[in-house]
């Protein structure tokens, strides 16, 4: 099981030259090998949504990826989504909305909306509530996640 | 100066949002090891022997424990002490016996976390499989036959009561006679329970990160049971994933990262995964109700007869009683019952041991209750909302001696004007069009229903509390506390109530909390004390560093204290000249001093906030599955220091209430096997199950038991949401009592509706 292969990981526009087995999940490789805390990992079976990263834009569940199979795209994580100290649309809607208690699932549901919001800006919020319910929360009910992010699609459209 | 009362933005939010937040999995050093725990496969056995040969032999295992190496390490004690408790206490540890599927048997050390599970995987443990006992209301039968022979699984029976129940039943116009059950679930906060100990070479000092809830409890327990001086061990709180009263008990992980450490010499990092918490961390609830009521022809309760059997699971953990405990206390709730009497029968299974979870008790027994207001309604042909109204604890009886104790303290309701928020609640929803439509729905063939339940919660537990406050020269202020955060948003609370006295705005305040080495004592979070036991002792905390201010300016300025007075972020001299509290601050620290002070708050009783949920739902017939429409919570906090975040709390509360009542469950098979361990087997609510939930919040009536008329938002949104949803399929179905049971899942759903004959629950 210890047999390592060296891969790069694009993350957040930096290459990240790290050895892994095959086996290790992309979510460790961002956490342990790449010192990215910010994903988090709630069940480690692809229910809870808490470590959704984007890989080549679309929101992917990090605990049921290879890190192997992530080698060469672009990975974003939460910690690349603010500008320096400018905080990304989504997330100073999730400050300014109540949308966060604990701040565990936050990152999953930040890169889980920024992705289905960057590939479909007009979505509907028909659509937008049923992209959310992909991952769990088990702190806010939900609804203060729905106001922010009903709020930085408006602000992320410009209107 | 105004900052109470606001929506204020948190304080908390920064990090959190930009995934810089340290969780107890994101705690790294140099050197660490990795605990995998290997947990019993089986429900009931006895433990023969554990083979560690295959799994020594895994690159970069560096120790593996049994038994034999923690034996001299006692078993987990209680919050306060039970010596008749103490057979059932659990070990770090199994020895002798496995009690339930998940019990920690052995502990790998590993420099890896793979290779430490890897190693897991090849432990070998031989155990004699053994009947499981998992039905409560069985007869008990030996907690471990061999090793302790005679003593049964029977830990406690809790008894309380008051008034004559005898010539209430002995005057009754009629019985109501109901059995009702809750199962079992748990918290289950997004992140799983994790700890990360070192000892540091220079000072010989053990500190543990990842602890939650009690830190200055634990640590003193966690001391104990190493036998080291209490100053030799630190506990820090980093950022806590969800606690929500399962989260932060002293548990057997805890206990071996710590002793790891220690003897290992390296750090030690645990981190369990969710097929463990599901299984190892507590669960609670899982209570059964028989109920017999004595009722006068008008539906008044005359007497309460109630025997409760609560499901403990495999062994007794640090919450001890307190869940049968507070159930006994409040079942009688918001209504005037005048004869109660009660017998808590508390039965230790083999399933995973049990604890606290948001409304311990409350939960339960507001299902309970209210099943009984609905089933009186029902039997005499009175409105629902009716014969609750004429059951209430009027206004005028407040404060109102409940005749129960619990938690060491008697049950006073210290306010409130039940009637009046029930009035407010029907204007709210308005009632009769609402009423009215649901009755056009159902002419039209829609399977809907209405449901609501009233209930009382009890918040602010002392006995005490503490808080140190510091002006810097810099502008900031500094509070420390010995609070325990869970997520709830309790630097931004603190922050506001010191903001009120000081006129400092919160974002030049740091707020600490869950660190033992900031300050001496603290009891944490837990039982929505918060904000009552820490706010009002930092409350005190700014009013005496306020008056310390005045005193500094005063002598710097030469004149008597009287003659300055304090207003926004600094102190006024007669003639108009402000020294603000940044310079005070400096001149008292170049005279020696910082500008600090200590407040303290204590309080012989808890305040009892209240509320009513109501719940409009649809059922499907085709499908038995059961939609939340609507979800008002109605609740009277007193007073609201943010109501931002006492209506996130609510709100957050009433998806866990709704879980509770539609989706989780921990079931387990005829051998003691879990059937919940992922979370495609225990359900909890995603957006698509959660409605746009409705919250009023009121401030009737303040308490008087604390300076600032403030009680605790953690509990109030879950309470009644079981009792609500049932009542609401039952209307929805047009059966009154058909619900017994919670969780009504589609496979109890289905049966009711296959049930050809009316429900029986009525005598």
């Amino acid at each position: 099981m210890s047999d390592k292969t060296p891969i790069r990981l694009k993350v957040n526009g930096r290459n990240y030259d790290i050895v892994v087995e095959p086996r290790r999940n992309l979510a460790d490789a961002l956490r342990e090998d790449c010192g990215l805390t910010g994903t988090h990992l709630g069940c480690e079976h692809g229910v809870c949504g808490a470590c959704t990263v984007l890989v080549e834009g679309k929101p992917v569940r990090a605990c049921l990826m290879f890190a192997l199979q992530a080698q060469g795209k672009p990975i974003r994580t939460v910690e690349g989504l603010a500008e320096r100290d400018k905080l990304h649309p989504m997330q100073q809607a999730f400050c300014d909305n109540h949308g966060l208690q604990c701040g565990f699932c936050t990152p999953g549901f930040l890169m889980l909306a920024v992705g289905a919001l960057e590939a479909e800006p007009d979505m509907s919020d028909e659509d937008l509530r049923h992209v959310l319910s992909s991952n769990l929360c088990r702190c806010t009910g939900y609804q203060n996640i729905l106001k922010a992010v009903r709020a930085a699609a408006k602000e992320m459209r410009g209107t | 100066m105004g900052a109470i009362g606001q929506s204020l933005r948190r304080l908390e939010d920064r990090p959190l949002v930009t995934g810089r937040g340290r969780y107890a999995a994101d705690n790294h050093a140099p050197g660490e090891l990795h605990m995998r725990i290997v947990r019993s496969p089986v429900a009931f056995g006895r433990l023969r022997g554990v083979n560690l040969r295959a799994a020594l032999a895994v690159p970069g295992v560096a120790a593996i424990w049994t038994w034999e190496d923690v034996r001299q390490v006692p078993p987990i004690d209680f919050r306060s002490p039970h010596p008749a408790l103490e057979p059932f206490r659990q070990t770090v540890l199994a020895h002798d016996y496995v009690r339930y599927v998940g019990e920690p048997v052995a502990a790998v050390f590993a420099a890896d976390a793979y290779a430490a599970e890897d190693a897991a995987d090849l432990v070998e443990i031989d155990i004699e499989e053994l009947t499981p006992y998992l039905d409560p209301v069985a007869e008990p039968p030996d907690f471990m036959p061999a090793t302790l022979p005679g003593v049964r699984a029977d830990a406690a029976v809790l008894r309380k009561g008051y008034g004559d129940i005898e010539a209430a039943f002995a005057q009754a116009y009629a019985v109501i006679e109901l059995d009702l059950a809750v199962g079992r679930h748990t918290g289950c906060p997004m992140e799983t329970r994790g700890a990360f100990a070192s000892v540091d070479a220079a000072s010989g000092v053990l500190t543990m990160d990842g602890t939650a809830k009690a830190p200055h409890f634990n640590r003193r327990a966690i001391a104990g049971m190493m036998d080291l001086p209490l100053e030799m061990v630190q506990f820090h709180e980093g950022h806590v994933g969800g606690g929500f009263g399962i989260r932060g008990d002293v548990y057997p992980e805890d206990v071996i990262v710590c002793l790891g450490a220690w003897r290992l010499k390296r750090p030690v990092k645990w981190v369990e995964d969710r097929l463990e918490h599901l299984i190892a961390a507590n669960h609670s609830r899982d209570q059964r109700y028989r109920l017999r009521a004595a009722i006068d022809a008008e539906g008044l309760v005359l007497g309460l007869d109630a025997i409760i059997f609560s499901d403990q699971g495999a062994y007794m953990r640090t919450p001890a009683l307190t869940v049968p405990d507070m159930a006994c206390a409040l079942l009688p709730g918001p209504y005037l019952v005048p004869a109660y009497r009660v017998a808590a029968h508390v039965r230790l299974t083999n399933k995973t041991p049990s604890g606290t979870y948001r409304a311990p008790g409350r939960y339960e027994s507001t299902f309970a209750r209210e099943r009984l207001m609905d089933a009186i309604a029902a039997r005499l042909g009175l409105d629902l909302i009716e014969v609750r109204r004429h059951n209430l604890i009027p206004k005028s009886r407040m404060p109102f001696d409940r005749g129960t104790d619990t938690l060491g303290v008697h049950v006073v309701y210290d306010s409130g004007d039940y009637a009046a928020l029930l009035d407010r609640l029907m204007d709210h929803i308005k009632f009769p069009a609402l009423r009215a439509d649901l009755a056009r729905r159902k002419g039209a063939g829609e399977c809907v229903g209405f449901g609501l339940s009233i209930f009382v919660e009890k918040t602010g537990l002392g006995p005490a509390d503490k808080a140190l406050i510091e002006a810097r020269p810099d502008g900031t202020i500094e509070i420390v506390t010995g609070a325990a955060s869970v997520g709830q948003g309790i630097e931004t609370a603190m922050a506001q109530i010191a903001s009120e006295v000081l006129g400092v705005p919160i974002e030049r305040m740091t707020v600490i909390h869950g660190q033992t080495d900031r300050i001496d004592a603290g009891l944490g979070a837990f039982a929505s004390r918060v904000t009552v036991m820490t706010g009002c002792a930092v409350h005190a905390a700014a009013g005496a560093l306020r008056s310390k201010a005045v005193e500094v300016a005063a002598s710097v300025l030469k004149v008597a204290p009287g003659e300055l007075s304090f207003l926004q972020d600094g102190v006024r001299t007669p003639s108009g000249t402000v020294m603000p509290l940044a310079e005070i601050a400096a001149y008292s620290l170049a005279a020696g001093a910082p500008l600090a002070a200590e407040g303290r708050f204590s309080v012989d009783h808890m305040n009892y906030p209240y509320g009513i949920h109501a719940a409009v739902v649809r059922v499907d017939p085709g499908t038995c599955g059961v939609r939340v429409e609507r979800f008002v919570i109605a609740y009277d906090i007193g007073r609201a220091v943010n109501p931002m975040l006492v209506e996130g709390q609510l709100v957050g509360a009433a998806a866990q209430g709704i879980g509770g009542a539609l989706y989780e469950e921990f079931v387990y098979d005829e051998t003691g096997q879990p059937q919940a361990t992922t979370f495609a087997d225990y359900l909890m609510p995603t957006l698509a199950e959660v409605p746009a939930i409705e919250t009023l919040v009121t401030e009737d009536a303040p308490s008087p038991l604390n300076p600032l008329g403030v009680k605790g938002a953690g509990e109030g949104g879950i309470t009644g949401a079981g009792a609500a949803i049932a009542a609401a399929i039952d209307d929805a179905l047009g059966r009154p009592g058909a619900v017994t049971r919670l969780p009504v899942t589609p496979v109890r759903l289905n049966a009711l509706l296959t049930h050809s004959t009316r429900s029986t629950n009525y005598s």
